[in-house]
């Protein structure tokens, strides 16, 4: 390296989108680390306020910024870095860095491009010089060709048939791009792709389905050293992305030769590229035998070196590194920093050995296996059918000795309520052929492929069909068969050992072997058969490891001892998806940290491989386990000293969502200490009946309602409260859930529906108040509630408060209403003996004359909540470190903080949603009670306005400042809309829209183009005018039915595909318009300390 | 279910499991190998005569056995520890299980194994003496231990050097004006011979009990000094021989080759705790600092403090600074402690047969 660099700005990854989730957030914290460790000053950037390296102490100097060119030069210009290293924030700080480049401020401000030089990035991201550097160092790629339009695409289809597969340039997680098998997905695929691409450019490529998908993460230094950190397979084989793909590590089915071959091809790919840092290349690699005949048979022959492609190559730090770092042990991020301010490798000390340096290769001792999480529990009409373009929100990883163990623990880890291998699907057939079983790639082809081995249907025959590797089919059918001696054997020790070390969870042994999880339990210890904890430590034994990283197995030796000093168990939040996001792993990660500053040694629990929980040095000890009710039992056993009273160290759940407060009960009834609210107060919150009661006896309104079993009770109990009415079940099944009725007649298609799936548990029906949502995070110490602030949603209630955008301070309340919130949330903390952090939201009605509103309480939560991030940066507050020594026994006073609401920032503060429908086709994007966002963002200002364009903006809810809007308004929104299209009518919009829209804008006195509402009814109709580009943003509101064939609904999806913002609230749509026109000079590029006074 | 059978060692510890491959009893050093592939490789390297190898990464035998990957023509280990086994292999190019393979090289296996643990006691107490057994109690094994001959005072070079010599098949793009290449087989893996046959050489394997006379005599261009099993200082025979070609012709050493130059040159060598078994050893080259990712199977070395006869450390290992490459100051001679070839593990080191052919070259 020519020169020292001392100063250096990294590049977060914004906001938790499907393709770019969690772990940027564990790649910045640990290279924000790892270069202050080398004494630079780090100036981070980010517009994602949950994420961890956005806290004080990760970095130098934080901006919470929208990601732009614009933004980024003015941190620039104020702080003046030497370096930018934009390789860790996925493909938006790499698009960010070219960007930058290209406008010349780089150069400009002499800023040095770290990492991962300009022009490479350029050549693995731009399909053309790719494809011509690969063919320079001789390696092979399939057959491809560049394209800028779906004529050019049709042509090579001509030459190559179908089908083939359309990559767009520049974009993350396949986003765009798919499998085309007929000429119309061939369209389809290429037109959404060029919308994606930023260089509206897509790749047209032939495509080897069937072949093996192998990846290697490697890294190289300046000094030209490089190594390989890890290899792992894809169960799917090639034909579904790898993001959604079962992936193993390392490698299984590859002989050395392969392993090798395809190493050698890594390492010269990453020397062309000039990288330094980390890098991921795919392979398709020659299937086997039994695969090839049926999807490759010109691929039969044997020779030792069989034929591969390159599929793909990430310049940078990706989803693939994070799993790699956590399935090795090896943390790349950490390494990949400080190779780019130019040290080699081996300078760079391996931590975990604390012994060896980063110059070697990590030798495993085990398998992993990690399975993805798919969002379609919470989007049932979602296209469920995987294939290049990535859709799952987040993933589960678990190690074990054996596959099968580790499968299963993974499948344990997915959280998809108590569903094990053992799952099927009520429409699978008892007799069904192989035919009858979703076996194509999709969310249920685990579960599909063990349907079919229980029918008879043998491994090969499913290798055949599927293109999967026999390998791991027998290994499946490894499992089938112990189910078949489970049920037929009687149980003995070695078969139960057996078991045990193929994974099967006690609850699955219990269904098969005919007896209480609670028995097969009590019986496998008496046969002293308990997990024992081995260390992943980089190195396979060959070194003593200081790494506290563990793992089960069901075999001889344990190597976790019981820490012996005061410690406590931290339930991590498990995989990333819809509703429990990198918010929860924020909160797990800060308690950790907490319990470290009270003197106290943090255990953590958790199955997530992209999480900065899981980073084998935020706690003390870490557990890669799955989050349910045994794997916990059996960690906290393994905690306990054997001196008396200590069985086990107590355990934290407020902090990991759902997962972790839904553990409370059953550790609570196996008398394992549980620190924070006990589990009465969580029972309470969470029973629908206790909590009324309990409401009740407060004297603390909500909004009335009643569980109803028949239709004719439903419109009863639906006609006394007055429409609209908030319906929803109280047992939720496979994704309905809840609905805004506005009539009878819509009342009556939910009910029936509803008691179509479960007539057993009954649907409640709620009065629906459509007023301002607000709320709060508190901290109690079952004497006093410490509020930081309150948050007030933009969009009436109805819309799920994670959908909403939320802006700190609470600007439109009354001081009468901002004190009843204080004064409930206040009571319902002590009387519900919180000890520490709850959430509650209150909705707010001003149909009384001013000043005598009512509000009610929504939804209490005794956990900690999505908000707790935000609401402690924009405060000022840090609450999950005063909710942690609220745990330990050190209350409010003791901290120094007063009860009440703490004294409002001078600042104001939004929190907006980002969405991934891009993603996922088929699934409809209206807000509504049902939460659908994967991510946020914020934008934070000296003023309201400011502060809104900045949220905007990063949320890529922006509109342009001149253009032309499509509007589709419902009848009973049509008055509400005028004042908004008047306000963009005087900001020169011009509009398009339907026909009543229509007709009421030209009433108002305004220029409207009117257009056929139908799509039936000849074009060019209202899809071909978004797809078109005609119109820079949609406003449309739901007339209520939600089925997937109204024109709505396709209006939706066309404006999500053509990536222009599509307000479905007109909440949303005011404040947008609000924005407009503001200009760049209108808002601060400020750090955060100097926006949020910390006081403590 | 599978027989029962153990491995006892001879600080008495037991590991019980299960028999696979060969029913019987196999004595032998106990060493572990972190590999994660290339079991065949392994199975099949001379340089593991006389000890039972224990894989460290714990699916076994995944995609079968082709003996096309085999680095000799029979099974060298005298016994192999699993965790697991692969009972149906998937790989086009598979002909048996690792199961089969064994049982047809009589060859015991013990699966069912905590190797995890096998190795962590290894690696603290040192590698030790073992018996696999399937027709033993755990008593009577140790007891057998205590009888056999200790692994260091073994000559295994005669189990694996060729019977005769013989010229290398694979050498057909080698014409007249080809390079010569003498190779000593103390326990030659094919891999050595297949990558100097690909740079065009014509190879003569000798047995490792060849006299230099005899070596000299096949008018080499060059001296390849294979590996091999055992210890280096029992093998005065050979390097009687080495002392004298090292002042003749170009020579490089591999493995014990490279152990034997240094002997003959006048170094010492001792026995490492565990020794180095793997294909993830990182090697710095001293002259350029560059870091290499290196195969090792060895369980003794070099005392850097004992270089001397013109020789001086070129490489050492990043992790613990054990000499991993000697060289000649004036002399056309070069030894590495690691596997230029390989198989199992990473080609980045193949470099090193076009280095030696080019001092070859230049010597010619």
């Amino acid at each position: 390296m020519a020169t020292k660099v001392s100063k250096v700005l990294v590049i977060g990854s914004g906001p938790i989108v499907i393709g770019q989730a969690a772990e940027f957030d564990y790649a910045g914290a640990q290279a924000c680390k790892s270069l202050r460790e080398e004494g630079i000053t780090t100036v981070l950037v980010n517009s994602n306020p949950a994420t961890i390296m956005t806290d004080e102490g990760i970095a130098d100097v934080v901006y919470i910024e929208p990601l732009t060119v614009e933004v980024i030069e003015r941190i620039i210009a104020a702080e003046r870095p030497d370096g930018l290293l934009p390789t860790l924030g996925g493909q938006t700080g790499l698009n960010l860095a070219v960007e930058l480049a290209d406008a010349g401020i780089l150069d400009k401000y002499n800023v040095k491009l770290l990492g991962t030089p300009l022009e490479t990035i350029r050549k693995a991201e731009e399909r053309s010089l790719f494809k011509q550097l690969i063919l320079d160092i001789g390696e092979p790629l399939p057959e491809s060709v560049t394209v800028n339009s779906v004529t050019e695409a049709k042509k090579f289809a001509g030459k190559m048939g179908l089908p083939l597969i359309v990559r767009p340039s520049f974009t993350l997680g396949g986003t765009g791009g798919g499998i085309a098998r007929t000429t119309g997905e061939l369209e389809q695929f290429v037109s959404s792709g060029l919308a994606a691409s930023m260089t509206r450019q897509v790749l047209v490529e032939q495509c080897v389905l069937g072949w093996k998908e192998i990846e290697y993460e490697v890294m190289r230094d300046a000094a030209d050293n490089c190594i390989t950190i890890c290899n792992m397979e894809n169960m799917d084989p090639m034909g579904v992305h790898t993001g959604d793909s079962i992936v193993v590590a390392p490698s299984q089915t590859l002989t050395d030769k392969e392993y090798q071959m395809l190493r050698t091809a890594s390492l010269k790919i990453i020397r062309a590229l000039g990288i330094e840092g980390g890098c991921n290349v795919q392979f398709a690699l020659s299937p086997s035998a039994v695969v090839a005949e049926k999807w490759a048979p010109d691929q039969l022959d044997k020779t030792p070196t069989p034929q591969y492609y390159i599929v793909e190559v990430n310049p940078r730090v990706s989803r693939s590194s994070a799993l790699a770092s956590k399935a090795t042990g090896y943390p790349i991020a950490r390494v990949a920093a400080k190779i780019a301010i130019g040290k080699r490798l081996d300078e760079i000390p391996n931590r975990v050995t604390g012994k060896t340096m980063a110059a070697f290769e990590p030798a495993l001792d085990y398998c992993v296996v990690k399975i993805p999480r798919w969002p379609f529990d919470k989007f049932a009409s979602g296209d469920r059918t995987l294939g290049s373009q990535m859709k799952a929100t987040g993933e589960v990883m678990s190690i074990d000795r054996s596959f099968e163990a580790a499968l299963q623990k993974a499948v344990r880890s997915l959280e998809f309520g108590k569903r094990s291998l053992l799952w099927e699907d009520r429409s699978w057939k008892k007799d069904g052929d192989i035919n009858s079983f979703p076996l194509h790639p999709n969310d249920l082809r685990l579960w599909a492929l063990m349907a079919a081995l229980r029918r008879g249907i043998t491994p090969v025959q499913l290798a055949q069909h599927t293109g999967i590797d026999p390998w791991f089919l027998y290994k499946l059918n490894n499992i089938y068969q112990m189910e078949g001696r489970l049920l037929s054997e009687p149980m003995n020790p070695d078969l139960m050992r057996q078991a045990k070390r193929l994974g099967f969870a006690d609850v699955q042994i219990a269904t098969l072997a005919d007896s209480l999880p609670e028995q097969v339990r009590s019986i496998r210890k008496n046969w002293n058969i308990r997990s024992v904890y081995k260390m992943v430590d980089t190195c396979a034994a060959e070194f003593d490891a200081e790494t506290p990283y563990f793992y089960s197995t069901y075999e001889q030796e344990n190597e976790a001892f019981p820490i012996e000093s005061a410690k406590a168990v931290v339930i991590g939040s498990g995989p990333i998806r819809i509703g429990q996001g990198i918010e929860f792993d924020y909160c797990s990660v800060h308690s950790a940290w907490a319990l470290q500053k009270a003197g106290m040694k943090s255990i953590m629990i958790n199955s997530n491989p992209e999480t900065v929980s899981t980073d084998f040095d935020t706690s003390d000890r870490l557990y890669f386990e799955a989050l349910d009710e045994e794997s916990v039992r059996d960690i906290l056993e393994n905690e306990g000293l054997p001196s008396p009273g200590l069985p086990a160290p107590p355990s934290i759940v407020q902090f990991g969502g759902q997962t972790a407060i839904n553990l409370s009960e059953p550790l609570a009834h196996h008398g394992l200490p549980i620190i924070g609210s006990s589990n009465e107060t969580i029972d309470i919150a969470e029973d629908r009946h206790r909590f009324e009661d309990f409401l009740d006896n407060l004297g603390v309104p909500q909004p009335p309602g009643a569980g109803v079993t028949s239709l004719k009770e439903a419109i009863n109990v639906a006609t006394f409260l007055g429409y609209p009415v908030l319906v929803r079940p109280s047992y939720v099944l496979g994704g309905r859930a809840m609905e805004i009725v506005q009539n009878e007649e819509q009342l009556i298609r939910y009910m029936n529906q509803a008691l179509d799936m479960d007539r057993q548990h009954p649907i409640l029906v709620d009065k629906y108040f459509e007023g301002k949502e607000c709320e709060v995070d508190v901290v109690c110490d079952n004497k006093e509630a410490l509020i930081p602030g309150i948050m007030e949603h933009i969009e009436r209630a109805g819309v799920h408060s994670g959908d909403s955008i939320a802006v700190y301070p609470a600007l439109g309340l009354t001081a009468h209403e901002v004190n009843t919130i204080v004064d409930y949330a206040t009571r319902i903390g002590i009387a519900l003996h919180v000890k520490g952090l709850m959430n509650i939201q209150f909705v707010v009605m001003r149909d009384q004359p001013l000043g005598s509103s009512s509000i009610y309480v929504l939804e209490v939560n005794p956990r900690s909540s999505r908000t707790v991030p935000f609401i402690s940066k924009v405060t000022g507050v840090p609450l999950v470190q005063i909710a942690t020594n609220v745990m330990l026994g050190k209350s409010l006073k003791q901290q120094g903080y007063k009860a009440g609401l703490c004294s409002e920032q001078n600042i104001v503060g939004i929190k907006a949603p980002v969405f991934s429908m891009s993603k996922l086709v088929g699934v409809d994007t209206y807000l509504g009670p049902e939460m659908k966002s994967t991510g946020e963002v914020m934008g934070i200002d000296t003023t309201y306005e400011a502060a809104l364009v900045k949220a905007l903006m990063a949320a890529g809810l922006m509109l342009p400042d001149k253009g032309t809007l499509l509007l589709s308004i419902a009848d009973h929104d049509k008055a509400e809309s005028l004042p908004i299209i008047r306000d963009f009518y005087a900001r020169e919009y011009k509009f398009y829209a339907t026909e009543g829209t229509a007709a009421m804008i030209q009433q108002a006195g305004m220029k409207v183009n009117r257009i056929s509402k139908k799509l039936s009814e000849g074009r060019p109709n209202i899809i071909d005018l978004i797809q078109e580009g005609q119109v820079s943003g949609v406003i449309n509101t739901m007339t209520g039915e939600r089925s997937p064939l109204r024109d709505g609904f396709y209006i939706r999806r066309a404006a999500v595909e053509k990536r222009i913002p599509c307000f479905t609230s007109l909440d949303t749509a005011r404040v947008a318009v609000r924005a407009l026109a503001k200009g760049s000079k209108f808002y601060n590029v400020k750090p955060m300390s100097q926006y949020v006074v910390r006081e403590k | 279910m599978d027989k029962k059978a153990i491995l006892a060692l001879e600080d008495g510890k037991v590991f019980e499991g299960y028999l696979y491959g060969s029913p019987g009893t196999a004595f032998g050093e106990v060493v572990f190998d972190t590999a994660m592939t290339g079991y065949e490789e392994m199975l099949t390297d001379p340089s593991f005569a006389g000890q039972i190898v224990v894989p460290t990464y714990p699916l076994i035998g995944n995609y079968g056995i082709n003996e096309q990957d085999s680095e000799s023509k029979k099974v060298q280990v005298s016994g192999f520890v699993v965790c697991e086994w692969c009972v149906v292999p998937s790989h086009k190019r598979s002909s048996k299980t690792l199961h089969e393979y064994l049982a047809k090289n009589n060859v015991p296996g013990l699966y069912g194994v905590d190797t995890r643990a096998l190795t962590r006691h290894l690696r603290s107490r040192g590698v030790m003496l073992g018996v696999l057994t399937s027709e033993m109690t755990p008593n009577q094994a140790l007891e057998e231990i205590m009888k056999q001959p200790r692994y260091g005072n073994m000559d295994f070079i005669n189990q694996v050097t060729a019977e005769k010599a013989y010229d290398w098949e694979d050498d057909d793009t080698a014409d007249s004006s080809a390079m010569r290449i003498v190779v000593l087989d103390m326990g030659m893996k094919y891999n050595i011979a297949r990558l100097l046959a690909k740079q065009g050489c014509k190879l003569h394997v000798a047995p490792a009990t060849a006299d230099a006379d005899y070596i000299l005599g096949m008018k080499p261009d060059g001296i390849v000094l294979s590996p091999g099993p055992g210890d280096p200082a029992l093998l005065d025979y050979i390097t009687e021989t080495v002392k004298t070609l090292v002042y003749k012709k170009p020579v490089m050493g591999i493995c014990l080759g490279h152990q034997l130059i240094g002997r003959a040159l006048g170094a010492t060598t001792y026995k490492l705790k565990f020794g180095h078994r793997g294909g993830n050893h990182p090697v710095k080259d001293l002259s350029t600092g560059r870091i290499y990712i290196t195969t090792q199977n060895h369980g003794y070395a070099i005392d850097a403090s004992t270089v001397t006869g013109g020789l001086e450390v070129s490489h050492i290992n990043n992790n613990d600074g054990t000499v991993e490459g000697l060289k000649h100051r004036d002399l056309p001679v070069f030894s590495i402690q690691y596997h230029s070839e390989g198989a199992p593990g990473p080609q980045d080191n193949e470099y090193l047969f076009k280095t030696f052919l080019t001092m070859v070259k230049d010597g010619k």
